[in-house]
Order: structure tokens, then C-alpha cells, then sequence
């Protein structure tokens, strides 16, 4: 099945809660890896995760990347690129939140591999992952303040009474 | 031999028979059925495994959480070597992002590179003459053995097999000669630019190849009479670290450690770029040849495989090299890469695993986001689920046979 039919396939079972398909202009390549559907209600990603992966004909059983992207207008993005490794195919959802609101319901119960893809979009871009099993940073220091991956970090002055040299 | 005179004897017996006599009466053995199960008090303790360890394959910490020498749970904690490399990106321009991507898996920098390349070029539209396709493939091949001859003598010092390690290295030693000579460096290359590649393949290169192959061949077999097939290799890593092959795609696993479940899924064949659809190699898994499907044999097999499936896909690539192709590697290399808006992803297949870059670009020469798909840290985050219950050796054989490198983990 192509990217499109997914898409229309998933909007017949989610009606309204799904939004646009985004479709890469460029090569063909980017065309089938990178075009995404939006979910437009965040709240259901995980049924709509678990959608995709139930469904026989569908078959999405390989989360292969969860990005957190800041968009720079006030808004966080959680990217999925999902794939059947059963079926050979291709999908990618978006989901939008906004910055001082950034809940977004976890999916490690779909894929075991969420886990510590979600604890790094916790760390790096403070998206808050609710029901997740293990929310605690994954590469920086526990008592480190501020999400560096954000547009409008700012180096901090001092850490732990040290001066930041640069 | 003297013999003891008669009377000596006779004299050591009577003081033995006296003390015999005063002895206490030995305590009678209580059977074990009788002792109560209660009776021995245990606690689980934590034991760090600290970064500085020898093998821990780089600054990595576990907490191993131990009842005597059985491992209840493992901890990974990451972050020793945390360099920021997806904020950096955002501040460089499209080729200068090339240096620090080889930085991240440092013994595979130019399959790293290739990926990156892959994934601009793709996003650009740009189609890189066909000499270059060639130099990336059979670089990116040797490089595979490279990385799998380091893969394969440290797990052989993780279980106490000193000798294939340096047998290993004096290998590898010829393949980054052959670096060396093309590009300068041993071991991070800068080599495989967006849409090229920075030096021409020096003309020696072909020949040393061939030698190469000739001489690694008698290696891998060396290795395998070594080590693979070694009875105490096989008894320390065959029904060890067992991971299942359902577990192992739900939890993201790819390279040698899927693979090595019997799962067969290698990008090359399955998701082809680049030239390797001209090319006919077979895609070993791991079948349970000495244990059980999914153990660290099967790992160490799959990588051993490979190595020697690599080594006929370079064979391959001498065949087929267009020797008298007098094109410009950097003929196809863009004056100005701005990509415009959009997202890629794209991904290649490292001696790790999938190797995925998601790149997304605003207008502007900076790229707005890189985020690095590592197979290291994927496969890493799998090391809980397959280490419960395996005593506390085992846990570092678990670790070796995950073959991390700790600079891709923590970018």
C-alpha cells in the first residue's frame, strides 16, 4: 500500500481526529520516507499507533524514529516514522503541541523502543510523555536545568557552583 | 626413595591411635532436606559498574542490581560522553556538519558519513556520478570489517581470549593504510562529502585491495579456528543473553543483534541505496547453531558472517570498478546546499545497524534539525530485557556481544 492509501485508510477509521497529509515535494525518496499525516487530537495518538500496528493489513511492528522538533513558533512537534518490516511500507505522523503545554501521551506500550526514544524528547526538548513508565533524563545530568534543544535555550551561568566558561 | 624403617612407622602409628582417642566426635552432617529454607538471610545489592572500566566499551555506567552473583535488573546510564551534536548541527552549515558525524560512531566514520551524504544528496536531488558511488560502497565495506574485526577481538577479550584481538588489529592496520592514502586520516575521515567525495581513490588503492582480501580471508578463517569454534568461547556465550526475535523488532533492535534473532532484515538488500542492488551477498542470521536462537553466539556468528560476505562484495566491486573513469569526484559537490523546506529521512546500514538521520530544513544554509537514529543506543536499551537472570559475567559477555560505541550513543 502506498503512503496516500494509508492515510485515506486512516482517516476513514479516525474521521476528524486525524488532520492534513503533508506529502515532501522533491525526490521520490523523500516522498515515501518523510510525507506525514498530522494528528490533529493528541490525545489519541496511542489508538491511532495502535491502529496502525494491529490492523492485518497494516502491520506497522518497527517504530523506527520518535524526534522531538521545536517548529519556532511556539510549538513543539513529536515526528513517528513508522514501518511494517512484514509488508515493506512506509508511514509518518506529526503530532503539535503547544510549548508551555507539552503533553503528549506515550507510546511505549505500542513499541518497547519508545522508551528511551521519548525519555531523550523529554531531556532534549522538554515534551512531557504522559504514562510513561521511566520519565527522567537520559543524557544530561538529573539536576541539569533547561532543554537545550529548544530555539530559546540559553546557556546557564553557573552549573553546580562552576562558572560555564563558554 | 628411602623407606621408613619398620620402627619410625610403628612409632607414628601408636601417636596417631592417642590422638584419635582424645578427638572430638565429628558433628553428625544434618541431610539437606531437614536445613529450613529460611534460615540464610540474602539482600540484593547495587553494584556499579562504573564509566571508567575496561569493559565497558567506553564511559558507560550500569547499576546491576545483584542477589549474589545473579543480575536482577541493569541500569544503563548514559551521558559520559554527551557532545551536543544535534545543537552544533544547527549551527553549521550543511558540509560542516560532516566532521562530527564522523565523530559519533567513530570506528564506522565512514558509513556514518555515508548516511548523512545519503540523506542531503536526497533532500538536494543530487545524483553523484557513478565512479563516486562505487569509492563510497567499497569504502563503506572495508570499513564494515574493520568495525566488525574490532567488534570481534574485543568480545574475544571480554571473555578472556587475548590472542584474536591483536591478530584482529594487525588486519585492520592495512585497511586504514589504504585510508590513509586516499584521504589522510586513520580514522576520522571527513571523506564523503554532500555530493562527492574530497580526494580522488589513490591509484594504489585498488592493488592493496586485492592483497587485502587475499590475506583477510586466511584471518577469518584463523579467527574462526580461534575463537568462534573455541570450547570455552562457546561455552561462555552459547544459551547467554537470549533475545527473542518479536521482542527484538517491537524494541527497535537492527544489525547483527536482529539478525543475530533470525530475523532476516539487512538494509542493503531490503531497502536498497546507493549501488549495493548490483551486488549479490547473502544476508546471514543466527540459526541457534550452539544454544538457542538469539544468544551471543549468534550475535558473534552473524558478525562473522558478514565480515566474510563483505569480503565478496569488495571481490565484486574490483570486478566491476570503472578504472579508467576520469570524472571529477567533487564535480556533483553543490556550491551552495540549501535545501529548502522539507523533512527527510533516510537511513543506511552500519556494522551497528539502521543508521537513520531525520533532517529537517527551514530556508536557510543551517539545517533546523538533525536528529540521529543511533543503533547503538537502540540495541543498548534493550540490554535490561536480555540480561535478567544471567550471572554477573555473563552481563559483560551480554554487553560485548551488543557491540556499542559509546560516542554514537550519547552524540
Amino acid at each position: 500500500m502506498t503512503n496516500t492509501e494509508i492515510y485515506d485508510k486512516l482517516k476513514a477509521a479516525f474521521g476528524d481526529k486525524i488532520g492534513d497529509w503533508h506529502e515532501q515535494t522533491g525526490s521520490e525518496y523523500m516522498k515515501k520516507t518523510s510525507s506525514y499525516a498530522d494528528v490533529a487530537d493528541t490525545g489519541y495518538i496511542r489508538d491511532v499507533c495502535l491502529f496502525l500496528r494491529d490492523e492485518p493489513e497494516l502491520e506497522f511492528d518497527s517504530l523506527l524514529l520518535l524526534s522531538s522538533l521545536d517548529n519556532g513558533d511556539k510549538t513543539l512537534s513529536v515526528v513517528y516514522h513508522l514501518e511494517s518490516k512484514a509488508k515493506k511500507q512506509y508511514f509518518a505522523l506529526k503530532v503539535t503541541v503547544p510549548e508551555n503545554n507539552a503533553n503528549v501521551p506515550s507510546v511505549t506500550s505500542v513499541w518497547a523502543h519508545a522508551n528511551w526514544q521519548e525519555r531523550e524528547a523529554w531531556d532534549m526538548m522538554g515534551i512531557n510523555f504522559t504514562d510513561h513508565p521511566d520519565m527522567r533524563r537520559i543524557l544530561l545530568d538529573e539536576d541539569w536545568v533547561g532543554h537545550p534543544l529548544r530555539k530559546e535555550y540559553k546557556q546557564p551561568e553557573f552549573y553546580r557552583g562552576m562558572k560555564v566558561p563558554y | 626413595m628411602l623407606s621408613t624403617p619398620s620402627s619410625v612407622l610403628n612409632a607414628m602409628t601408636e601417636v596417631l591411635e592417642r590422638k584419635m582417642q582424645t578427638m572430638p566426635v565429628p558433628v553428625k552432617v544434618v541431610p539437606a532436606e531437614k536445613v529450613e529454607p529460611n534460615r540464610i538471610r540474602t539482600e540484593e545489592m547495587v553494584l556499579n559498574i562504573g564509566p571508567q572500566h575496561p569493559s565497558t566499551h567506553g564511559v558507560l555506567r550500569l547499576e546491576a542490581v545483584l542477589d549474589g552473583e545473579l543480575v536482577i535488573d541493569v541500569v544503563p546510564f548514559l551521558g559520559y560522553l554527551h557532545r551536543c551534536f544535534e545543537k552544533h548541527a544547527e549551527a553549521m552549515t550543511y558540509p560542516q556538519v560532516t566532521p562530527y558525524v564522523d565523530r559519533m560512531d567513530y570506528l564506522a566514520s565512514m558509513n556514518g558519513e555515508h548516511g548523512y551524504a545519503l540523506a542531503v544528496e536526497k533532500m538536494m536531488g543530487i545524483e553523484v556520478p557513478e565512479k563516486v558511488e562505487f569509492i563510497r560502497v567499497l569504502f563503506a565495506e572495508l570499513q564494515r570489517i574493520a568495525s566488525h574485526l574490532v567488534a570481534v577481538g574485543t568480545f574475544g577479550l571480554d571473555t578472556g581470549a587475548f590472542t584474536p584481538f591483536l591478530y584482529c588489529f594487525r588486519d585492520r592496520e592495512d585497511i586504514l593504510e589504504m585510508f590513509e592514502k586516499t584521504c589522510g586520516a586513520r580514522l576520522l575521515y571527513n571523506y564523503i562529502w554532500v555530493g562527492g567525495l574530497s580526494h580522488d581513490l589513490h591509484p594504489d588503492v585498488i592493488g592493496m585491495c586485492r592483497a587485502f582480501v587475499k590475506k583477510n580471508r586466511a584471518t577469518h578463517k584463523e579467527i574462526n579456528d580461534l575463537l568462534t569454534f573455541n570450547k570455552i568461547f562457546v561455552e561462555r556465550t552459547a544459551n547467554i543473553g537470549i533475545l527473542k526475535p518479536d521482542v527484538a523488532i517491537n524494541g527497535g533492535a537492527s544489525g547483527p543483534m536482529l539478525r543475530g534473532s533470525g530475523v532476516k532484515w539487512d538494509l542493503r538488500r531490503d531497502d536498497p541505496y546507493s549501488i549495493y542492488d548490483r551486488f549479490e551477498f547473502e544476508v546471514p542470521v543466527g540459526t541457534g547453531m550452539m544454544g538457542v536462537v538469539g544468544d551471543c553466539f549468534d550475535r558473534h556468528w552473524v558478525r562473522m558472517c558478514e565480515w566474510e560476505q563483505s569480503l565478496n562484495i569488495i571481490e565484486q566491486i574490483l570486478e566491476k570498478f570503472p578504472q579508467d573513469d576520469k570524472t571529477d569526484v567533487q564535480k556533483a559537490v553543490p556550491k551552495r546546499i540549501k535545501p529548502g523546506i522539507g523533512e527527510i529521512y533516510a537511513r543506511t546500514e552500519t556494522p551497528r545497524g539502521e543508521l537513520g538521520y531525520y533532517i529537517a530544513s527551514k530556508d536557510g544554509i543551517n539545517p533546523w534539525r538533525v536528529k540521529v537514529r543511533s543503533p547503538a543506543f537502540v540495541n543498548l536499551s534493550l540490554l535490561p530485557i536480555i540480561s535478567r537472570g544471567y550471572l554477573m559475567a555473563d552481563l559483560i559477555i551480554i554487553l560485548g556481544s551488543i557491540d556499542i560505541v559509546l560516542g554514537e550513543v550519547d552524540r
